[in-house]
């Protein structure tokens, strides 16, 4: 090594002098500067470079498929005509329009979070009321009959997907307006639902983006 | 039960891991010769790596580095216009600039601003996940200098901050956080240049959600326990944290380092068994709150039924309540599920865990350094009971050298109760909330205790934007991450200076069950008589009101 820095800083009787500061300042800048192209670009780059290979690229880039459809974005479908619903919807979200009933409705997708509601605010009681009652009537089911998750809107605001037992509520609607029988129906739900990942990790849910994705090309009554 | 085995995986998963990184993190920072690359860094940057600095030095160096870092950070986002892949996202607003910066320099990684909307991807890489890294390792090093301060006797030489510095980035975090990131991939975990993605609805409608060079700093904001999130959810953002098995993932990577320190401490002084000891506090309190978060959240039935306001489905209660309780155990901040939607009692428990001075394990470097600045108190006060001259790891605890503990177990209570007082005094802060009563409370009690802890972690619901909380809340992180460093090198150079003592009768024996009960003790008690007046009007009061 060429240049000591540290060993004439030492020898002062005094370690924090003016020049020791202005030395460690200079060493800071250029130690900054050095890890700042190892870490900042050459570390992202080797890793973006290896997202590129197959197998790891479709994930990188937000696992879409060719027709469009990512199986880890939520976000609700809109009927086209609001009496004959076909569709399996997601969880409320936060970032729904203010006219949608209490976060029932797409979400807006340029953005990301929840509601940050306490537990035992007001405007949660609120708003899980609005949601027990239209879920319910949409359903045509006992409001008391509508599972936790369906009420609540998630984290991320984007949560793709729902309970095996909110699935099960919706089921039988989706069957009646797309004319597919319901126990085909019940089939989809089920291809479509993942258990808890080694059997313990996570819990059982229904991705909708699939499920809704297998329902179109077999639905006679939609598209 | 599910849940209680995916506590058990990931109790053996970071048992796997122990010994061997421990024993790894003891060599770095024991090992006499350079790496190739290393050599390259030291004759770029000009410092003789074989060259030892002072206590005064070493806090100068890491100062420095620090305040070089804010800088760059500040210029970063200010210029960001004139940088590639910005997306016309604009220059970062003062405020907002001012506050990330000491934010993520400090390992907070509090968040003032909206990810996907503020920071283009070249703020991400070249500002904030070079933070996430060098952090890490400016805590790493003050932790081993510190063990440092214990092992030598008579010098004053703690090492070099430099070599320290980097040998963190390149020989433990860098390696780490690369397989990780892949393994992150692999799970779902987008790693995109891309602004954003088209994706279409059932409807046929299409949305743009927005992509983010995400794997390779979800790796070391995790690894490096930071926790910012490069999109808004954090890791409640199915980009960011896809599915169970990441999730998984993630939870160990902010667990590791903490936890295997521990070894590299018993390794480094001699004796494994003190460094057990000192797990054995960090675990039983890390479980005792687990078991608190986790029962608050399951018992709660909101409105709803159960209380999935803010979580996610995959997750569930369980994998939730598993992530807080470990970030903010270790000052990571990262979140899978809003607390601030948590039960009075769950978010009080998060909240808590920060309280306990962040040593459950703590984050990266900070949390074993905090833990043995309050072992130092716990000696302290058993010496005072039998009257003796305490003693700890063969080093006399004398006056200065317990001033400088109590300075470092203060600075945090001091800052997170002035800040709090002073935000509630201000008749604006009532609008900044978003719940009102005892739960806004907690919303600014938990503001200061993440920005004073470095933990990052936030009550969502608090409105931060305004000038006068961006800029006490970095007030309070600048103070309560330097003030404790400078005060933590001065007691390792105090230490390193003193020959050693040989264990007399009186001795208090150190590295017992018997020992770890005391810490333990000394933990609870200090945040109990600092913090449980204002506990007792936000989480207490909302609880059981």
């Amino acid at each position: 090594m060429t240049t000591t820095v540290e060993k004439d800083t030492e020898t002062r009787p005094s370690p924090v002098t003016g020049t020791a500061l202005r030395r460690q300042l200079g060493a800071a800048v250029r130690v900054l500067l050095v890890l700042t192209v190892l870490l900042g670009v050459v570390y992202p780059a080797v890793i973006w470079g290896v997202s590129r290979l197959p197998g790891l690229h479709a994930n990188a880039e937000g696992s879409v498929t060719p027709g469009g459809t990512s199986s880890l974005i939520g976000i609700d479908p809109v009927p086209a005509d609001p009496a004959a619903d076909p569709w399996f919807h997601t969880r409320p979200s936060a970032s729904a329009p203010d006219d949608a009933v209490a976060g029932l409705g797409p979400a807006d997708a340029t953005t990301s979070g929840g509601s940050n509601l306490g537990a035992d605010a007001a405007d949660l009681a609120t708003a899980v009321a609005e949601r027990r009652a239209a879920i319910a009537a949409r359903e045509g089911v006992d409001p008391a009959a509508v599972p936790p998750d369906a009420l609540t809107a998630s984290g991320s605001g984007l949560d793709p997907q729902i309970s095996p037992e909110y699935a099960a509520l919706q089921a039988p609607r989706v069957a009646r307006v797309t004319g597919l029988p319901v126990e085909r129906v019940r089939a989809l739900v089920a291809d479509a639902t993942a258990g808890r990942a080694l059997g313990v990790l996570g819990e059982p849910r229904v991705s909708v983006p699939e499920l809704n994705a297998s329902l179109a090309p077999v639905a006679p009554g939609i598209r | 039960m599910a849940g209680l085995a995916q506590v058990a995986v990931l109790l053996v998963l970071l048992a796997a891991a122990w010994r061997p990184l421990g024993d790894w993190m003891a060599r770095v920072y024991t090992d006499e010769s350079d790496w190739r690359v290393e050599r390259v860094v030291y004759r770029l940057v000009r410092v003789d790596p074989r060259s030892e600095q002072r206590a005064s030095t070493y806090a100068v160096a890491v100062l420095a580095f620090s305040f070089a870092g804010i800088v760059l950070l500040y210029l970063l986002q200010r210029l960001q216009t004139l940088l590639p892949w910005s997306f016309d996202r604009g220059a970062v607003e003062s405020g907002v600039a001012f506050n990330t910066a000491i934010s993520f320099v400090t390992n907070t990684n509090w968040q003032s601003y909206v990810p996907e909307t503020t920071m283009g991807h070249t703020v991400q890489l070249v500002g904030l996940t070079v933070q996430n890294f060098v952090s890490a390792a400016v805590g790493l090093a003050v932790a081993v200098a510190l063990t440092r301060g214990f092992v030598r006797s008579r010098t004053d030489r703690l090492g070099n901050a430099w070599v320290d510095i980097v040998r963190g980035c390149t020989r433990i975090l860098l390696p780490i956080a690369a397989v990780a990131a892949v393994v992150l991939v692999a799970t779902g975990v987008v790693m995109s240049l891309r602004a954003g993605v088209d994706v279409i609805g059932a409807d046929g409608r299409s949305s743009t959600i927005a992509l983010a060079p995400a794997a390779s700093q979800e790796s070391i904001k995790e690894l490096g326990t930071n926790g910012g999130g490069i999109l808004n959810a954090n890791a409640a953002h199915p980009f960011e944290n896809p599915n169970p098995v990441s999730n998984l993932l993630e939870i160990f990577l902010l667990l590791v380092i903490p936890v295997a320190l521990t070894r590299t401490f018993g390794r480094m002084v001699g004796s494994v068994r003190q460094g057990v000891s000192l797990l054995a506090v960090m675990g039983g309190l890390w479980v005792a709150m687990l078991a608190v978060i986790w029962t608050a959240e399951a018992r709660s039935a909101s409105f709803a039924g159960a209380n999935l306001e803010g979580k996610e489905v995959r997750f569930g209660i369980a994998g939730s309540a598993l992530f807080a309780n470990s970030t903010t155990g270790t000052s990571t901040g990262a979140v899978n599920s809003l607390h601030d939607s948590f039960s009075a009692l769950g978010g009080g428990g998060a909240m808590l865990n920060m309280l306990f001075s962040e040593v459950t394990p703590g984050g990266v470097g900070t949390g074993l350094y905090s833990i043995l600045v309050v072992a130092i108190v716990a000696v302290f006060l058993a010496g005072l009971m039998v009257g003796r001259t305490p003693e700890y790891l063969g080093k006399r605890l004398g006056r200065r050298e317990v001033t400088c503990a109590v300075v470092v177990v203060l600075t945090m209570p001091a800052l997170v109760l002035l800040g709090t007082g002073l935000a509630i005094a201000l008749p604006s802060t009532a609008d900044a909330m978003t719940n009102a009563g005892p739960h806004g409370l907690s919303e600014v009690l938990y503001a200061y205790a993440s920005a004073a802890n470095n933990n990052g972690s936030a009550f969502g619901g608090l409105t931060v934007t305004s000038g006068f909380f961006q800029t006490t809340l970095g007030i309070a992180m600048l103070l309560g991450r330097f003030l404790p460093i400078v005060a933590v090198l001065a007691l390792a150079g105090l230490l390193a200076r003193q020959p050693r003592v040989e264990p007399g009768p009186g001795t208090l024996s150190t590295g017992t069950p018997l020992f770890s009960v005391l810490v333990a003790g000394t933990i609870v008690l200090v945040a109990a008589i600092t913090f449980l007046p204002a506990l007792a009007l936000s989480p207490l009061a909302e609880g059981l009101a």
